[in-house]
């Protein structure tokens, strides 16, 4: 028995198992042209079909690598992973038998003799042909569009080029200034990509509002607000006569006397259909473009196949990826055979993303005429908020609306505009927010079954639902595997959340995330019973909320530091379950021995305490740092030299540092307006304040801060947990940064606020992180998964709508007030002593420690 | 350095020749551990006061060969009792030494006894 496939003729003899019968049967060849992500989603559902192994699938793309998410492009400028934005693995296409051929242009097509022509003049022989070229950028034809600097938004090696110019202006300019030509969707989302970058953004567009395509004149103006109060410059109603500059872009020419100069302009002004193979080969075409086919994505040559953003479908090019994948589907299914599937006539062209932090959603007929239907708009310019939902005449039925500022509602309003379920009488309720009359209304639960919560990938509730009560999923990441719902845009994540929850809940599963195998609860569960039922040593909570073990390294520090967040206790109490580092008050280093990082707020400090240092760290032999975050690291102590260097610290003037906690590490400041001449308020001063203030605080995980004097941003301050710039009339206030292996920028939670105000701010965001976090999370990771994001943020903190920041407040002032040093506390206290000795029964040190001499300093001998 | 391995050898109650006095029962921490030193010996010693039981190792942990188990965290994995190396959370069996979340060597245990708050370590040389 032996397989025979001939590459170009593709007759295989297929392996037969029953008997001596030989079947010839020819294997019929697919070629997909275009391996975006519809191309990539075609092969995707064809594998997935019985019949494809009766095919042989030839993937051609002329990008050199496999496809890729291009919905999330802009990611690729936070990262830079190329990687992370792939569809699947090259891997992938070999597993399921499809051959990936990469750049490789194919250039022709001979309809007649089914065969195609590459660029590197080969010839394949097709049964069908799929075109999936995609599109490519519309580059308008302004005067000066060719010079050096002028980009297009497209591929991930349009962005490499882009980061590659940027960084070479800025290294020549700080504040270079880059536009984007374009306010629709693609170019806001290229705007976030010029603020990512650290270019001085700006948004040119042509018509008078901006996403014209999806939002009204009033949410326009609602979005331009909130953008510019982040910083990007919005300039409207401009035609672009042509770019300045001899070879490199320096400007756009509007008008006679209105230019803006900019050093680089990136085009995002809509998308062209790649639709070159079609004119070659005589495909009907349409007026402006694209491929026209039917509603089985057939091409005027059955054979042929047309799907994405180069099929014209009713006369209309469809920029989407749900309609693309939807397409795709189609011409699977026609092509073995199942010729009930169509493409529907009516599209969804509905919408939700978030750009540069703001939510913006439009679904079913955004703008709608007078004679159809009742508006009902909610406005508050103040908030950057619009939402309008447009109702049929007999008020029973929701035909769209827009979202701006927040698109919570829009997935359900979504699903009750799909499946046109009844709405309230008052249909206002559905927008307005629940303190005004508003009502929470519509449960996922509610949905009919053949709901599609993803329309990415088609997945029906019914189908996530499924999957979960056959026992096959059991979280959202098991429904996500093998629904393959939310791996699209990800628009209906928190939808999908949702519904399993529910699901698992109405089948009585309860959803674990305990801590460890000791504790079915979570953190947050635990914080509570702690607070709630004062207990005071790890054995009374493990004891009558264990599941009857001993604890282990997770649990013990885990509730040693909810108990120091609650009861302001220091590490120095039951310091048998803290972490190794506060069981000692230091930072255990490689070979056992421990550093030393006294607290100097704000990194101030007198050149006779900077003396000190010098000359304890000299004393007891210590390689001496500066450390990350700007303070004095003292290495090599052992333990029992511990209370020793600490008693001669606290003798002159200095405290614990904490650096061994999860606590407040250092507020970072630059020299603010007590020096520079620039600085618009006191950093230095406010940073002390807020340092001295949380010092000794244990936290779910370590916190730092930033105090910059101005904008120009010297104490890094939108790189730490909490950041404050002074700005006129305030401070700003930024929350959720950090650097790290996962760094992120903070982000906006107050602008122009004064001293008592942050103070205030700071309070409660620190609580609420406190009390609500996962174990060793960070600010940055619980703020980027908490449901609702920043704005819900925003709604707790500044205005209270939970009804907890009086509790928060209280709980915070506690624990400043009770604020103790550690190292004071140890030293003064001879039973506490007794712990920092290497031997009960001896004196003696370890007698194992090898130092080497290392650049005039000393370090321990290297591991092998 | 892994010579210093050699120094260790798990020691059965029935092959112990020298009951080493170590030091008052006061001296170490409720279900926690401290070192002490037998001869050129450094060993871990555990109250662990949960399950009233004591617990005696070496205190070099065979990662990286640093002294300092008897500053790791004790509890239980599944019912065995066990440390944690404050370095890299390696974890081992107090009842026989076994790695429990790695594949490295064992690490050698002793006999521990308590007479008149005194606590006692078996060894066999």
């Amino acid at each position: 028995m032996f397989i025979f496939i001939k590459t170009h003729k593709k007759y295989v003899i297929l392996r037969i198992f029953v008997s001596k019968y030989q079947i010839i049967v020819r294997m019929k060849t697919i070629i997909v042209v275009g391996n975006g992500m519809v191309g990539y989603k075609f092969c995707e559902k064809f594998v997935a079909k019985e019949e494809s192994k009766n095919y042989k699938v030839i993937v051609f793309g002329e990008e050199p690598r496999p496809a890729y998410d291009r919905v999330h492009l802009s990611e690729f400028f936070e990262n830079q992973d190329a990687k992370a934005l792939e569809m699947a693995p090259a891997e992938w296409y070999t597993e399921n038998d499809i051959e990936l051929i990469v750049n490789e242009r194919v250039t022709d097509i001979h309809k007649t003799t089914k065969k195609i022509t590459t660029a590197k003049d080969r010839e394949f022989s097709y049964d069908y042909l799929v075109l999936a070229t995609g599109s490519s950028a519309f580059v308008p034809p302004i005067k000066g569009v060719e010079k050096e600097g002028v980009f297009v938004y497209r591929t991930i090696e349009d962005l490499e080029g882009m980061l590659d110019y940027a960084s070479k202006l800025k290294s020549k300019n700080a504040n270079a200034k880059a536009a984007v030509l374009g306010g629709g969707l693609l170019g806001l989302e290229a705007g976030k990509a010029v603020m990512d970058m650290g270019l001085e953004p700006h948004i040119v567009e042509f018509a008078p509002k901006l996403m014209p395509r999806q939002l009204d004149s009033r949410s326009s103006q609602v979005l331009q607000l909130k953008l510019e109060s982040i910083g990007l410059n919005i300039h409207l109603s401009k035609a672009t006569n042509q770019i300045l500059g001899d070879k490199s872009i320096v400007g756009m020419e509007f008008g006679e006397d209105d230019v803006l100069d900019v050093e680089m302009l990136i085009i995002s002004a809509g998308i062209r259909p790649r639709d070159e193979l079609g004119k070659t080969c005589d495909l009907e075409m349409g007026v402006r473009g694209g491929i026209v086919v039917n509603n089985k994505m057939q091409t005027s040559d059955e054979s042929i196949y047309a799907i994405g953003e180069v099929a014209l479908y009713n006369q209309m090019i469809y920029g989407l990826v749900a309609p693309g994948y939807d397409m795709a589907g189609v011409a699977v299914d026609q092509i073995i055979g199942e010729a009930e599937t169509l493409m529907p006539e009516e599209i969804d062209m509905s919408t939700k993303l978030k750009l540069i932090g703001v939510d913006v959603a439009s679904f079913g007929e955004p703008f709608m005429p007078a004679s159809k239907g009742h508006s009902i708009i909610f406005e508050n310019k103040t908030q950057h908020l619009y939402k309008r939902i447009n109702v049929s005449l007999d008020g029973k039925s929701l035909l769209g609306g827009i979202l701006v500022g927040d698109a919570t509602d829009y997935s359900m309003l979504h699903q009750v505009y799909l499946n046109g379920m009844a709405i309230p009488e008052d249909p206002a309720q559905l927008i307005l927010p629940a303190s005004e009359g508003g009502a929470a209304f519509g449960d996922v639960m509610d949905l009919p079954d053949e709901a599609q919560i993803c329309s990415c990938e088609s997945v029906t509730k019914g189908q996530i639902c499924a999957a979960i009560e056959s026992g096959e999923a059991t979280d959202i990441a098991g429904v996500v595997s093998c629904t393959k719902a939310g791996t699209g845009c990800g628009g209906c994540k928190p939808m999908l959340a949702d519904l399993t929850n529910a699901t698992l809940k109405s089948l009585g599963i309860e959803v674990k995330e305990g801590v460890c195998e000791h504790f079915d609860l979570n953190r947050q569960d635990l914080y509570k019973i702690i607070q709630v039922k004062e207990y005071k040593t790890f054995n009374e909570v493990l004891d009558n909320h264990g599941n009857g073990g001993h604890g282990c390294e997770l649990c013990k520090p885990l509730i040693a530091s909810l108990m120091a967040s609650i009861n302001a206790d220091t590490a120095n109490k039951e310091y048998a379950i803290q972490d190794s580092n506060d069981r000692f008050l230091a930072n255990i280093q490689r070979n056992g021995t421990y550093s030393v990082v006294p607290r100097v707020p704000g990194g101030e400090i007198t050149p006779d305490k900077l003396i000190a240092l010098g000359e304890i760290a000299k004393k007891y032999d210590l390689y001496t740092k500066i450390t990350g975050g700007v303070r004095i690291d003292l290495f090599g102590a052992t333990l029992n030299q511990l209370p020793l260097i600490w008693k001669e610290l606290i003798g002159h003037g200095f405290e614990s540092g904490h650096a061994y906690g999860k606590s407040l590490r250092t507020v970072k400041t630059c020299v603010g307006s007590t020096w520079c001449r620039y600085g618009m308020d006191e950093s230095v001063s406010f940073g002390i304040e807020l340092e001295n203030r949380y010092r000794g605080i244990r936290a779910p995980h370590k916190i730092k801060g930033g105090v910059s004097g101005c904008i120009r941003e010297c104490a890094e301050a939108r790189g730490k947990d909490f950041g404050l710039i002074a700005v006129e009339g305030g401070w700003n206030l930024y929350v959720g940064g950090n650097g790290g292996a996962t760094p992120r920028h903070a982000e906006l939670l107050a602008e122009q606020i004064d001293n008592e105000t942050v103070i205030k701010y700071l309070d409660r965001y620190l609580m609420f992180y406190m009390r609500t976090a996962k174990p060793l999370q960070r600010t940055a990771a619980w703020q980027e998964r908490l449901e609702g994001g920043m704005e819900y943020l925003k709604e707790v903190i500044i205005e209270d709508k939970l009804g907890i920041a009086v509790d928060l407040e209280k709980e915070m002032e506690t624990l400043v007030n009770k604020f103790e040093c550690e190292w004071t506390q140890a030293i003064n206290d001879p039973e506490m002593m007794k712990r920092f000795s290497h031997f009960v029964n001896s004196e003696e040190e370890d007698d194992n420690l090898v130092f080497v001499p290392m650049r005039d300093q000393k370090m321990p001998e290297p591991w092998n | 350095m892994e010579e210093i391995l050699e120094t260790y050898t798990a020691t059965e109650l029935e092959h112990v020749k020298v009951w080493f006095k170590a030091a008052s029962t006061k001296d170490f921490p409720v279900d926690g551990g401290a070192c002490i030193k037998y001869k050129d010996k450094q060993i871990a010693v555990f109250n662990f006061a949960r399950l009233d039981k004591w617990y005696a190792c070496q205190n070099v942990c065979p990662h990286k060969m640093e002294m300092v188990l008897s500053r790791g965290m004790i509890g239980d994995d599944k019912g065995t009792p066990k440390v944690a190396c404050p370095l890299h959370k390696k974890t081992f069996s107090l009842e026989n030494g076994e790695n429990l979340n790695g594949d490295l060597e064992a690490i050698a245990t002793y006999p521990v006894k308590i007479e008149n708050d005194f606590v006692y370590i078996g060894f066999s040389e």
